[in-house]
């Protein structure tokens, strides 16, 4: 009698709560999409807005992480697939879904005013390019001048014993910005010559973050002079009022391209490939050029404020693929070098 | 009955399974069922298997071939001569159908026809692992030192942090029960508050107080001037527990003492309040020396108490995740380790892994603490005459200038929080401003991740209270069976060994199964809910139990015998005379489904972000004055409901409890 | 209603039957092959020591633990399968086992509910039960404002109050003090003969079961030792426990030396010898105060020749211990009433002879026997 009672409070909370999920699907007119990036909290809403005007009907649903959770979770989902689109996410991440066989090729409407560096080579691409992140060095002005430290103008300087304990980068494990880091000293010291700059950068460092915009934003609130970080988040933290000045090294700077992908298998493929057409439209475009120096549609972009000059001459030449592909024996290469390392230093 | 062991089947039992032979699943390349061919323009050569050509090389070792699900080896490593302008043409295929297969194009080939490919395009396959079953993965740990360091790295914090947790908590429990000194309400409260916040918190409270941007710096600095305090500082900062190693071990075992204080803190007043005041009337007409009563009556007295407490903190310590994630800068320990390697590297078998590693010394701490536990269970039913303090200026002064600091710390964490929260922008704009409130242009979910813990709260409150106390009920009261409820009570007191992180970890790979017909709880509300109840099951419960126990056995058969329906005694008696335990369990549930971050970081969605993984997040992106305004909204909202209790508490007790009193 | 009703009559109505029950807690059996018929209108006491299965034989009754075998009837009805809500009987639990969070009244009034009765019959009826425990001005107090004996009371005024056909009590008395236990005794006797109610009582307290028992049930091991009237029980237990349980009783071991003869250790004795055969080791029982001291001649039948050894002052009588050679290594103890004592000067130390009645002894088979 027991288990009868409670079965059948169980079975009509199952019910209610299925009835109303249908119920709310079906009171909305509207499409949710449920959409994976990787974006800055802070622009979600804006990309929403611009978006719902030209497509009032189709809603965004955010899934808001930092690249390496939306990664991980795009691929712990794999056979599960919980995003429609993945709007916003390092290409590298989406090249690895690729390998995976998550993505829904698609040629969205316009793709041949991008610039062919922002797509994916293969016909129909499997993802489409925004705009580049670039890498940067945000130093606080304030702080390095009380521990007299110069200020820095290209990636050796950092390796310099002046910086000991006053340098924080962001863990290529979680995080994108770090991981296109290692990638560009990679590609520009060489294999050899890129470990052998981390190691002497290793020593300078005094802690690795989660988080590619943490250093930046932990320089900018004074926990550490210099932040490797991307310039973008150093603009912003420079907008607010943070002592900051955005560094771009002369040896060039790694950079990572957002990117826009369909996720194969998902039931809302028409409201998909919207959002996708509309992602690479010119609107969409200026809407990435308020935080992003280079956009996916040649000659558009404008300068940005705050933004150091001279950084889409500095931005190396990207191999991708080269990144994706060796993204996993880097990434152990890493932490086999630094995080074992990490005990205490007293 | 049986719905209730389902549950625990469900929540608890096949997810933990599954777990554990996910972190049996191992990933490795399987050359041996891959074929090369390769035409130098003289047609197809020989077909070479890629075990033998990778072996005859030397590139391949059939020993170490073990790697993760997103490992990729270049089918170019085969060829040394390999050059992607060479007119050469090459030939791949797989001769097992349903292997790793590899990457042609990026696009994943698993079936066994032959891909011929001009060397241009040969050069972007890459060979992808195949799954199997084996320890591959617990090697892989054990030789890596970046891993298995963290295993010492969480004993010592563990065991570091137990003994001063317990040592203060002591103290201040002894302040308590043994001194004549004012205010005791309020400094047994103000030892609460921890209890109210997320542990993360506490670290983020240290790095106001203690970082490179200190407060505390600040404050000496505008009350004795940059001149006086610069040299002491440096000397502080460049020393080894200066500010600038506050990220690491010394931040955490001060975050962990904050927040595992009260936890001792509890344990050890009842310890000590259990004193047989006989025992020190027969040592004083021994004239036994004050160290000696001290020595040979006090402390056996509360020996178990202080064991429980030890191993309760150790526990804590060990499974936290927020304090070491915060302020643990560089150092790295388990529960941060199953993070790392889930969210980082998407390495789910090692999260496994770690996850496996972490739960043996949780274990461990587990069953010692339920052993000890009896044994205090014994002490407590022994007549005694409770011992009553006196008054002694210096003993009492002593003891309440101990109290004042360690409430003072306590205070201060949350303040300078408050305070931080509420600065346009630490330390270069001091004004004041709300801008740090604005959640919804932060990371985290912003001011609905604060409603959705609020509504999740509430959930696992009434969810969980009614399954907790219906199944305490049945192991109470049920009859026959007795196997079953001897399985079920052993299933009830599992979670407290479950660290939240493996739960949360075991959840994915259970709920987020397709195969699961539950698949459909997964990102839901719902898993947040069952997961949270489930990963504070044991205390409810045995709140529950001893509630349940202090009533009369033969209730139910009187009532039987006066031909009254079952739910007339449960709903007229039972509930009513354990109502005070009702809402003692409700209360426990709220809390700490507010402050919970461990086992929730896997499995919300973005409908259900939760304000205490909002702190995490703000943190993790370095927005730091925000999370610790979100960590002090949950820190209101706790201490509003707790208030709220307490009211309620004592109205119902002056309604329906009437007859407690003679 | 029954005055000392003894067992085997056959023109009462058996209202209980209970056919070879037996009960088993996984390995351990608590009942064997019980079977047992009690009267209506009987007041019967399950008397033994704990572990007995005196209460697994009332709680089977009830229903609360049902039998592993055997049969129970109540009224004529099989009702060995009937959970105890269909049942009709009503309980007292020696923990009272009143609901705290409701009061007296309500405590009453909860068996009344669901039955049809308003609420004016109801209250009627709860006062009518008040006054007939004797606690007619205390309806609106809760349980533990009252006294244990108070509250005995109320659980049974809660018992009766649906007037069940059997009531069964579980150690009612065990709980409370000395002076009111034995107040209440009376009580739950004299109220149990105006409502001529048949009743079950569990006891471990033989005092307690000899002055309310109708008839007693002595258990041991889960095995029925000895149904009687108190009197039978007292005066002719069937086998040695029941001689131990009861009482103070002297053992010592003997052997049969011819018919209806034993000899001890250096005395032959005369006594009923329940035909057992010449040769059988026996335990010789004879209760204390039946051994005669007084104008006892040397060489009478069953004399025996003893010396007085430690003398106990128990306030109304003194009990001596009497060592002989012809008991052996055994000591008897005789019960000397201070009368007695003073008037015949006896000493510790002293020589006695004293005389075992033969109608007083009684012989077990077997020499495993306590103290």
């Amino acid at each position: 009698m027991r288990q009868g009672l409670f079965g059948q409070v169980f079975k009509g909370a199952v019910m209610a709560a299925a009835g109303l999920a249908f119920v709310a699907g079906g009171a909305l007119a509207k499409t949710e999409l449920t959409v994976y990036t990787a974006v800055e909290a802070e622009d979600l809403k804006r990309y929403a807005e611009a978006f719902n005007e030209d497509y009032p009907d189709i809603e965004i649903k955010w899934v808001r992480d930092s690249t390496g959770i939306v990664t991980a979770k795009l691929l712990a989902e794999k056979n599960n697939p919980q995003a429609d689109v993945v709007w916003g996410l390092a290409a590298t991440s989406l090249l690895l879904m690729k390998g995976e066989g998550m993505l829904e090729p698609y040629a969205p409407e316009g793709l041949d005013k991008l610039d062919p560096k922002f797509r994916d080579k293969d016909n129909p691409p499997s993802w489409t390019g925004m705009d580049a992140w670039v890498a940067s060095v945000c130093v606080n002005t304030v702080e390095a001048n009380k521990n007299n430290l110069p200020t820095p103008t290209s990636w050796k300087d950092l390796t310099k014993p002046v910086y000991k304990g006053h340098v924080a980068m962001p863990n290529p494990n979680s995080s994108g910005t770090g991981f296109l880091d290692v990638s560009s000293w990679l590609q520009i010291f060489g294999e050899k010559g890129g470990w052998e700059f981390m190691d002497a950068l290793h020593e300078n460092i005094s802690h690795y973050t989660h988080s590619g915009s943490k250093p930046c934003k932990q320089a900018a609130a004074g926990e550490v002079p210099i932040g490797v970080s991307f310039a973008f988040r150093g603009a912003k933290s420079k907008a607010a009022g943070a002592p900051l000045e955005i560094i771009v090294p002369k040896e060039g700077i790694g950079w990572d391209m957002e990117a826009t992908a369909i996720i194969a298998g998902t039931g809302k493929l028409e409201a998909a490939k919207k959002l996708v057409d509309w992602s690479i439209t010119e609107k969409a475009n200026k809407l990435y050029n308020e935080g992003y120096a280079v956009v996916a549609i040649p000659g558009i972009a404008k300068p940005v404020k705050y933004f150091p000059e001279g950084i889409t001459e500095a931005m190396i030449d990207n191999d991708f693929e080269f990144a994706a592909n060796n993204r996993k024996a880097i990434l152990a290469e890493w932490q086999k070098r630094y995080d074992g390392k990490s005990e205490p230093k007293n | 009955m049986l719905v209730i062991v389902l549950y625990l089947l469900i929540a608890l039992a096949f997810p933990l399974y599954v777990m554990l032979s996910k972190s049996f699943e191992t990933y490795a390349f399987r050359f041996d069922t891959v074929e090369l061919q390769v035409d130098r323009g003289e047609g197809w050569g020989e077909t070479l298997n890629a075990m033998a050509l990778g072996e005859g090389l030397g590139i391949v070792d059939p020993g170490a071939l073990v790697t993760t699900s997103d490992g990729r080896f270049p089918a170019t490593s085969f060829f040394p001569d390999f050059s992607f302008r060479a007119k050469t043409l090459y030939r791949i295929r797989n001769t097992k159908e349903g292997s790793g297969g590899f990457l042609v194009k990026g696009r994943p080939a698993t079936g066994t026809d032959w891909f011929e490919l001009t060397s241009g395009e040969f050069r972007r396959v890459q060979i992808r692992p195949s799954q199997a079953t084996g320890t591959g993965n617990y090697l892989s740990y054990f030789s890596t030192p970046a891993l298995f360091t963290s295993i010492y790295n969480s004993l010592m914090i563990a065991m570091i942090s137990t003994i001063v947790t317990v040592t203060l908590a002591f103290l201040y429990a002894y302040a308590l029960t043994r001194s004549c000194m004012r205010f005791k309400g309020a400094f047994k409260m103000i030892a609460m508050v921890p209890i109210l916040v997320p542990s993360l918190l506490a670290g983020i409270g240290l790095i106001y107080l203690f970082g490179k941007q200190s407060l505390v710096l600040k404050v000496a600095e505008w009350a004795f001037g940059e001149e006086t305090v610069a040299p002491w500082w440096d000397m502080l900062a460049n020393g080894a527990y200066g500010p600038s190693e506050i990220y690491g071990p010394t931040g955490i075992v001060i975050a962990s003492v904050f927040f595992t204080f009260p936890h001792a803190l509890i344990i050890i007043i009842t310890a000590l309040s259990i004193a047989d005041a006989r025992l020190y009337e027969a040592a004083i007409a021994l004239r036994a020396p004050k160290p000696r009563i001290f020595r040979t009556v006090t402390i056996p007295g509360a020996r178990y108490g202080l064991i429980s407490a030890a191993f309760v903190v150790f526990n804590l310590v060990i499974t936290d995740f927020g304090v070491p994630k915060v302020i643990g800068g560089q150092f790295n320990v388990l529960a941060v380790d199953i993070y790392k390697q889930v969210i980082g590297q998407q390495n789910f078998q090692m999260g496994a892994v770690v996850s496996v590693v972490l739960l043996i010394p949780a274990l461990i701490a587990f069953t010692v603490d339920r052993i000890v536990q009896k044994k205090q269970v014994a002490l407590l039913s022994a007549r005694a005459v409770p011992y009553e303090p006196k008054p002694s200026r210096r003993f009492d002064r002593t003891m309440f200038a101990y109290c004042c600091f360690v409430a003072f710390f306590i205070l201060g964490v949350l303040a300078v929080c408050q305070y931080a929260a509420l600065i346009k922008f630490w330390p270069y704009n001091l004004s004041l401003s709300l801008g740090n409130y604005n959640f919804d242009v932060m990371d985290g979910g912003g001011w609905d991740s604060y409603a959705n813990s609020i509504q999740m709260a509430f959930y696992t409150a009434i969810v969980g209270t009614f399954m907790v106390f219906t199944g305490a009920y049945m192991v109470e009261k049920g009859k026959g069976f007795n196997s079953g409820r001897t399985g079920f009570q052993f299933l009830a007191m599992m979670p407290m060994a479950i660290p939240g992180m493996v739960l949360g970890l075991a959840y994915i790979f259970f709920f987020n199964h397709p195969n699961n017909p539950l698949n459909f709880v997964y990102g839901t509300m719902g898993i947040l809910v069952i997961c949270t109840v489930t990963h504070f099951y044991t205390v409810s419960h045995l709140t529950a139990v001893t509630a349940l126990k202090q009533m009369d056995p033969e209730f139910e058969a009187v009532s039987q015998s006066l031909k009254q329906p079952f739910t007339k005694i449960f709903a007229r008696v039972t509930v009513p005379v354990c109502l005070p335990a009702i809402l003692d369990i409700s209360i426990y549930l709220f809390v700490n489904a507010m402050t919970t971050v461990s086992a929730v970081v896997f499995l919300y969605s973005p409908d259900t972000t939760l304000a205490s993984v909002a702190v995490l997040n703000m943190d993790d992106a370095g927005d730091i004055a925000p999370a610790a305004a979100m960590g002090m909204m949950i820190f209101y909202t706790n201490a509003g409901v707790r208030l709220l209790h307490a009211g309620l508490t004592r109205g119902l007790h002056r309604r329906t409890q009437a007859w407690r009193t003679r | 209603m029954s005055e000392s009703g003894a067992g085997g009559e056959t023109d009462r109505t058996v209202y209980l039957r209970i056919e070879d029950l037996t009960k088993k807690f996984g390995g351990f059996t608590a009942l064997k092959d019980v079977t047992l018929e009690i009267y209506e209108g009987e007041f019967v006491c399950f008397l033994g020591p704990s572990g007995c299965g005196k209460t697994t034989l009332l709680r089977a009754i009830a229903g609360l633990d049902i039998q592993t075998r055997g049969r129970v009837e109540q009224a004529g009805k099989d009702i060995s399968a009937l959970p105890p809500s269909e049942r009709d009987f009503g309980i007292v639990f020696q923990s009272y086992a009143l609901f705290p969070n409701l009061t007296v009244t309500r405590n009453i009034a909860y068996g009344l509910e669901n039955r049809k009765a308003s609420r004016a019959e109801i209250a009627a009826r709860v006062t009518e039960l008040l006054d007939l425990v004797g606690l007619p001005d205390q309806g609106d107090k809760y349980p533990a404002q009252l006294s244990g004996g108070q509250q005995q009371r109320i659980a049974l005024a809660r018992a009766i109050a649906t007037s069940p056909g059997l009531l069964l009590l579980d150690e009612p008395l065990s709980a409370l003090d000395a002076k009111v236990r034995v107040h209440l005794r009376h009580e739950v006797k004299d109220l149990q003969r105006r409502l001529g109610i048949t009743t079950v009582m569990v006891t471990h307290d033989q005092e307690e079961a000899l002055t309310m028992a109708d008839r007693i049930v002595v258990m041991n091991h889960g095995v029925i030792e000895q149904i009687g009237t108190p009197l039978e029980i007292y005066r002719l237990p069937a086998t040695s426990f029941v001689a131990d349980f009861i009482g103070t009783m002297n053992f010592v071991p003997g052997t049969v030396s011819g018919p209806d003869r034993v000899r001890l250790a250096g005395v032959d004795l005369a006594c009923e010898s329940d035909g057992l055969a010449e040769g059988t080791a026996v335990t010789v029982a004879v209760r204390p105060e039946d051994i005669v001291v007084q104008s006892v001649q040397g060489g009478e039948e069953n004399a025996v020749e003893a010396r007085i050894g430690e003398m106990e002052f128990l306030g109304s009588f003194y009990r001596a211990d009497l060592v002989s050679e012809g008991l052996g290594e055994a000591r008897l103890r005789a019960d000397l009433s201070i009368n007695l004592v003073r008037s015949q000067g006896i000493n510790e130390g002293d020589p006695l002879s004293v005389l075992l009645p033969r109608e007083r002894i009684r012989i077990y088979p077997g020499s495993a026997v306590r103290g």
